[in-house]
C-alpha cells in the first residue's frame, strides 16, 4: 500500500520535472483578446496552428471580456508590472496606446527583429496608415480590419417600388429611398445605422473629404481641435434628425445594436461595418450591398476594428516569438482564408490578389466593396484616419449629443457646437 | 467520534480558573471580565486583516489616487492636492448624475417599498399555502443585477419586446433608446423588482411581531380594515420600514450599476448616469483616473453617512409594542 503510493509519487514527480523541461525550451507568448464566437474559434485555431509550425514558441490566447475591458485589464497589468506580450485594441484605444510611449513596442521594430527585413509596401495602405506614426513607423499589427458599408432588403425594395439591383449611392438618395419604403408602407422604417460616430461622424468626413479635426484629425499630433460643427455636418445631421420625427430613420442604440431592426425587417436600408455581413447572411435575408453613401464626391473610408500591440520590457527571445507569429500571420495563405472566413479586409496586398484570383469577390461582391472603399484614392489630410488620446470619451459625447437631437431636445446645429465645445475641452484636459 | 462531540464545550472555551472569575463577576457586578489580554485580538485579527486589507488598503489607494492626475498607464503622475475634487464639483454634468441619482433612488425605494408591502399585507391575510406564496415571492431576489436587467430590457425592447408591443398599441410612443424619461422607467422597474423581495421578507416578518390582540381589540372596537392598518400596524412597521429605506437607499445608489449597464448604459444623453454609474464611465471607459477615483472618495462619504444614520437611529428605534 505505502510502497505503491511512494511509487506513485514518485512517477508523479518526475513526469512533471519532465513537463516544465519541456516548458522551458518553448517560449510562452500571451495574446489578450477581446473577441468572442465565431470570431474566438479564429483566435484559438491561428494559435494552434502557428504552435504545430514550429516548436521554439507557445501562443496562449487569453479571453478578456469586450474591447474596453480588454484594454483596462492590459493597463491594469502593465501597472501591475505583469502584461501580456500582445494586447488587441479597438479603433478607438488607438490613440491611448500611442500616447503611452514608454509602454509599447513598435511592431515595425519587432518585426525586423524576426531575421526577415520588415517591407511596409507589402500592407494594405489604408490600413498601415491608421495604426503608424506620423514619421510613419507602424506601431501595432492589424488583425481585424473593416470599414462600414450600405446594407439593403431586397424584398423590402422591391414591395416599395424601388430598384432592386441598384442601392442608393448618396445620402439624399437614401434618404429619398427610405421616405418611399415608409410611406409606401413597405417597412415600418426606412433606414437605420449602427455607429454614428464612427460611420456619420469619422467616416462621413473621410468619404466625402471634409474636416473633422485640425493636425490632419489628430494623424499629425494630438492637440486637436474638432471641426464637426461646419455646415455639411449640420446639414447632415439636421436631415437626420428630421427623418427620424416621423420614423423614417429608426436610431438603434450608439454601437451596433441597429443591427436587430435591420436584420428583423423592420428598416429597408442600414449602414453598418462589413464584418456585420456574417450576421446578415445567417439572418437568410434577401439582401443586396452597396458601398457607403456619400455626398457629391467620393473620396475613400476610414478603418475599425482592432490592431495587436506588443507591451515593452520582455526579453529580444519573447520578441523574437511575436515576430515569428505576426509573420506567421501575414503569410499570404493565412490572410486569405482569414479574409474570406470571418470577413476582415486582408492586410496584405497579396492575400487582396490572391482572393481576387481565387474568383471568390464574383460571388460574395460584399467582401470586396470595403477594400475598393479604402483603396479607390490616395488619402487627403482628412481621410487618413481620425486619432485622439481619449477618442472613446470623444466619442461619449457625441452620443450624448445626437441622442438629445434626435429625440427632438435640440436642432442639429446645437447639437454640433456642444459636441465641438464639449469635444475640445476634453481633449484639452487629456492633453495636460 | 461520538468520543470527541461529548466533552462539554465549557472547558474549551475557559479553564477552571476564567470560570470561575466569570461566575463571581457576574454575581457581583453585570459586567464580564475576560482576563486573558491577548486572546480578544487574537480572535478578532482574523476579522480585521480582512478589513484592512479588503477596505482600508483600496479605500486608501483611492483617496491617493484621487489627488494624483496621471496618464491611464501611470507613466507620468503629479501630485494635485484637492483639484480633482474642484473640477469634479464644477462640472454640471456631476450635479446632472446627482440629481439623476436622486430621482432613481427616490422612485426605486418607493416603488419596490409600496409594492412590498401591499403584497405582505396581503400575504399575511393568506392562510392555506402561506410558505408557498411566500416562497415563490422570494425569488426574484436570487436573479443577478445584470440579468434582470435584460430581462426588463427585452420585455420593453422597442422593435421585439412583448410589453412594447402593448404599449405601442395603446398608442404609447415607446422609445427608450432616445427618451430619457421612459429610459428612466426601464431602469426604476428593473431595479425596484429586484429588490421586492428583499422588502417583502422584512415587511413579513415586522407583521408577525405585530400582536394580534392590539389588532384584534381594534376591531372590536369598530375600526374597519383599512382604518386598522393606517392606526395600528402602519405605525408599529415604522422601524421596519425606516430601515429598509435606509437600505434601499444604499441599494439603489451602489448596487444597481448591474442594471444600468445593461439597459441603458448611463444614456440617452446622460439621462440615466448616476453617480456610480458616472464612476465606472470616468474611470474605465474614459480613463480619466484621478476624477473617478475623487468621485468615488465622494461616494464613500455618503455611504458612511447613510450608514451613521442608519445606525443612530434604526438600531435606537427598533423597539416593538
Amino acid at each position: 500500500m505505502n510502497s505503491r503510493k511512494i511509487l506513485y509519487f514518485a512517477s508523479a514527480l518526475t513526469s512533471a520535472s519532465f513537463i516544465s523541461g519541456s516548458a522551458l525550451a518553448v517560449t510562452e507568448i500571451s495574446w489578450w483578446h477581446a473577441m468572442t464566437g465565431a470570431n474566438n474559434e479564429v483566435v484559438e485555431t491561428l494559435s494552434k496552428e502557428f504552435n504545430a509550425s514550429q516548436s521554439d514558441y507557445k501562443v496562449t490566447p487569453v479571453f478578456k471580456g469586450t474591447y474596453p475591458e480588454t484594454l483596462n485589464a492590459g493597463i491594469a497589468a502593465f501597472r501591475a508590472k505583469q502584461p501580456p506580450h500582445i494586447m488587441q485594441v479597438f479603433d478607438a484605444g488607438t490613440g491611448t496606446m500611442m500616447a503611452a510611449e514608454g509602454a509599447v513596442k513598435p511592431v515595425a521594430e519587432i518585426l525586423s527583429m524576426g531575421g526577415k527585413p520588415f517591407d511596409k509596401s507589402a500592407y494594405l495602405p489604408g490600413i498601415v496608415a491608421y495604426y503608424s506614426k506620423p514619421d510613419g513607423t507602424m506601431l501595432s499589427f492589424p488583425y481585424n480590419s473593416s470599414s462600414p458599408i450600405l446594407y439593403y432588403n431586397k424584398d423590402v425594395f422591391q414591395k416599395a417600388g424601388l430598384d432592386v439591383d441598384n442601392p442608393p449611392k448618396t445620402w439624399a438618395e437614401v434618404r429619398d429611398a427610405a421616405r418611399k419604403i415608409k410611406t409606401s408602407g413597405a417597412a415600418a422604417c426606412g433606414y437605420t445605422s449602427t455607429w454614428l460616430t464612427w460611420i456619420h461622424t469619422e467616416n462621413f468626413a473621410a468619404w466625402n473629404n471634409y474636416q473633422w479635426g485640425t493636425e490632419e484629425n489628430g494623424i499629425a499630433g494630438p492637440n486637436v481641435e474638432l471641426k464637426v460643427n461646419s455646415e455639411p455636418f449640420v446639414k447632415h445631421f439636421q436631415e437626420l434628425a428630421d427623418l427620424a420625427k416621423d420614423g423614417t430613420f429608426k436610431y438603434g442604440g450608439r454601437t451596433s445594436e441597429a443591427k436587430q431592426i435591420f436584420l428583423s425587417g423592420e428598416c429597408g436600408i442600414m449602414t453598418e461595418s462589413s464584418g456585420g455581413l456574417g450576421d446578415v447572411i445567417k439572418s437568410g435575408m434577401n439582401y443586396g450591398t452597396g458601398m457607403l453613401p456619400y455626398d457629391t464626391e467620393s473620396q475613400n473610408t476610414i478603418p475599425g476594428g482592432a490592431s495587436l500591440w506588443v507591451f515593452g520590457g520582455k526579453s529580444d527571445e519573447e520578441y523574437k516569438g511575436v515576430a515569428a507569429f505576426f509573420n506567421f500571420l501575414s503569410q499570404t495563405d493565412i490572410q486569405a482564408r482569414l479574409h474570406q472566413v470571418s470577413g476582415y479586409l486582408p492586410v496584405t496586398l497579396a492575400a487582396y490578389e490572391k482572393t481576387k484570383a481565387d474568383g471568390f469577390y464574383e460571388k460574395n461582391p460584399a467582401r470586396e466593396i470595403p477594400i475598393k472603399q479604402m483603396m479607390g484614392k490616395a488619402p487627403t489630410e482628412n481621410s487618413k484616419g481620425v486619432r485622439l488620446p481619449n477618442l472613446p470619451q470623444v466619442r461619449d459625447i457625441m452620443n450624448e449629443e445626437y441622442e438629445k437631437m434626435l429625440a427632438g431636445q435640440q436642432t442639429a446645429q446645437q447639437a454640433m457646437d456642444n459636441v465641438v465645445s464639449r469635444g475640445n475641452a476634453a481633449i484639452k484636459e487629456a492633453m495636460n | 467520534m461520538l468520543l470527541a462531540l461529548h466533552p462539554t464545550p465549557v472547558s474549551f472555551v475557559c479553564d477552571p480558573l476564567c470560570n470561575a472569575e466569570g461566575k463571581r463577576a457576574l454575581h457581583m457586578t453585570p459586567r464580564v471580565v475576560f482576563p486573558n489580554k491577548v486572546l480578544p485580538y487574537l480572535l478578532v485579527a482574523p476579522q480585521l486583516a480582512i478589513v484592512l486589507v479588503f477596505f482600508y488598503w483600496p479605500a486608501g489607494q483611492a483617496l491617493y489616487q484621487s489627488m494624483l492626475k496621471e496618464d491611464p498607464f501611470g507613466l507620468s503622475s503629479r501630485f494635485v492636492g484637492f483639484d480633482n475634487f474642484r473640477k469634479v464639483l464644477s462640472d454640471p454634468n456631476y450635479i446632472n448624475s446627482l440629481e439623476v441619482t436622486l430621482i432613481f433612488s427616490v422612485a426605486t425605494a418607493a416603488v419596490s417599498m409600496c409594492v412590498a408591502l401591499l403584497l405582505a399585507v396581503m400575504a399575511d391575510k393568506v392562510i392555506r399555502g402561506k410558505g408557498f406564496y411566500r416562497t415563490l415571492m422570494i425569488w426574484p431576489y436570487a436573479v443577478a443585477p445584470a440579468i434582470a436587467g435584460m430581462l426588463w430590457l427585452f420585455m420593453f425592447n422597442p422593435s421585439i419586446g412583448t410589453l412594447a408591443i402593448g404599449l405601442r398599441n395603446l398608442g404609447i410612443a415607446w422609445d427608450p433608446l432616445l427618451k430619457g424619461d421612459q429610459a428612466m422607467v426601464l431602469v426604476v422597474m428593473a431595479a425596484a423588482w429586484k429588490q421586492i423581495s428583499y422588502n417583502f421578507l422584512f415587511f413579513v416578518a415586522g407583521l408577525q411581531a405585530i400582536p394580534k390582540t392590539l389588532i384584534e381589540a381594534a376591531a372590536i372596537d369598530g375600526a374597519r380594515e383599512t382604518k386598522r392598518f393606517w392606526t395600528i400596524v402602519f405605525p408599529l412597521l415604522a422601524p421596519t420600514t425606516f430601515f429598509l429605506l435606509v437600505v434601499n437607499t444604499v441599494y439603489a445608489f451602489f448596487d444597481t450599476f448591474g442594471i444600468i449597464h445593461a439597459v441603458t448604459g448611463g444614456g440617452p444623453g446622460k439621462a440615466t448616469e448616476t453617480l456610480v454609474y458616472k464612476v465606472y464611465n470616468d474611470g474605465f471607459v474614459n480613463l480619466i483616473l484621478g476624477e473617478s477615483a475623487a468621485q468615488s472618495v465622494i461616494l464613500m462619504v455618503i455611504v458612511i453617512g447613510l450608514t451613521a444614520i442608519q445606525f443612530r437611529y434604526v438600531e435606537r428605534k427598533v423597539h416593538y409594542g
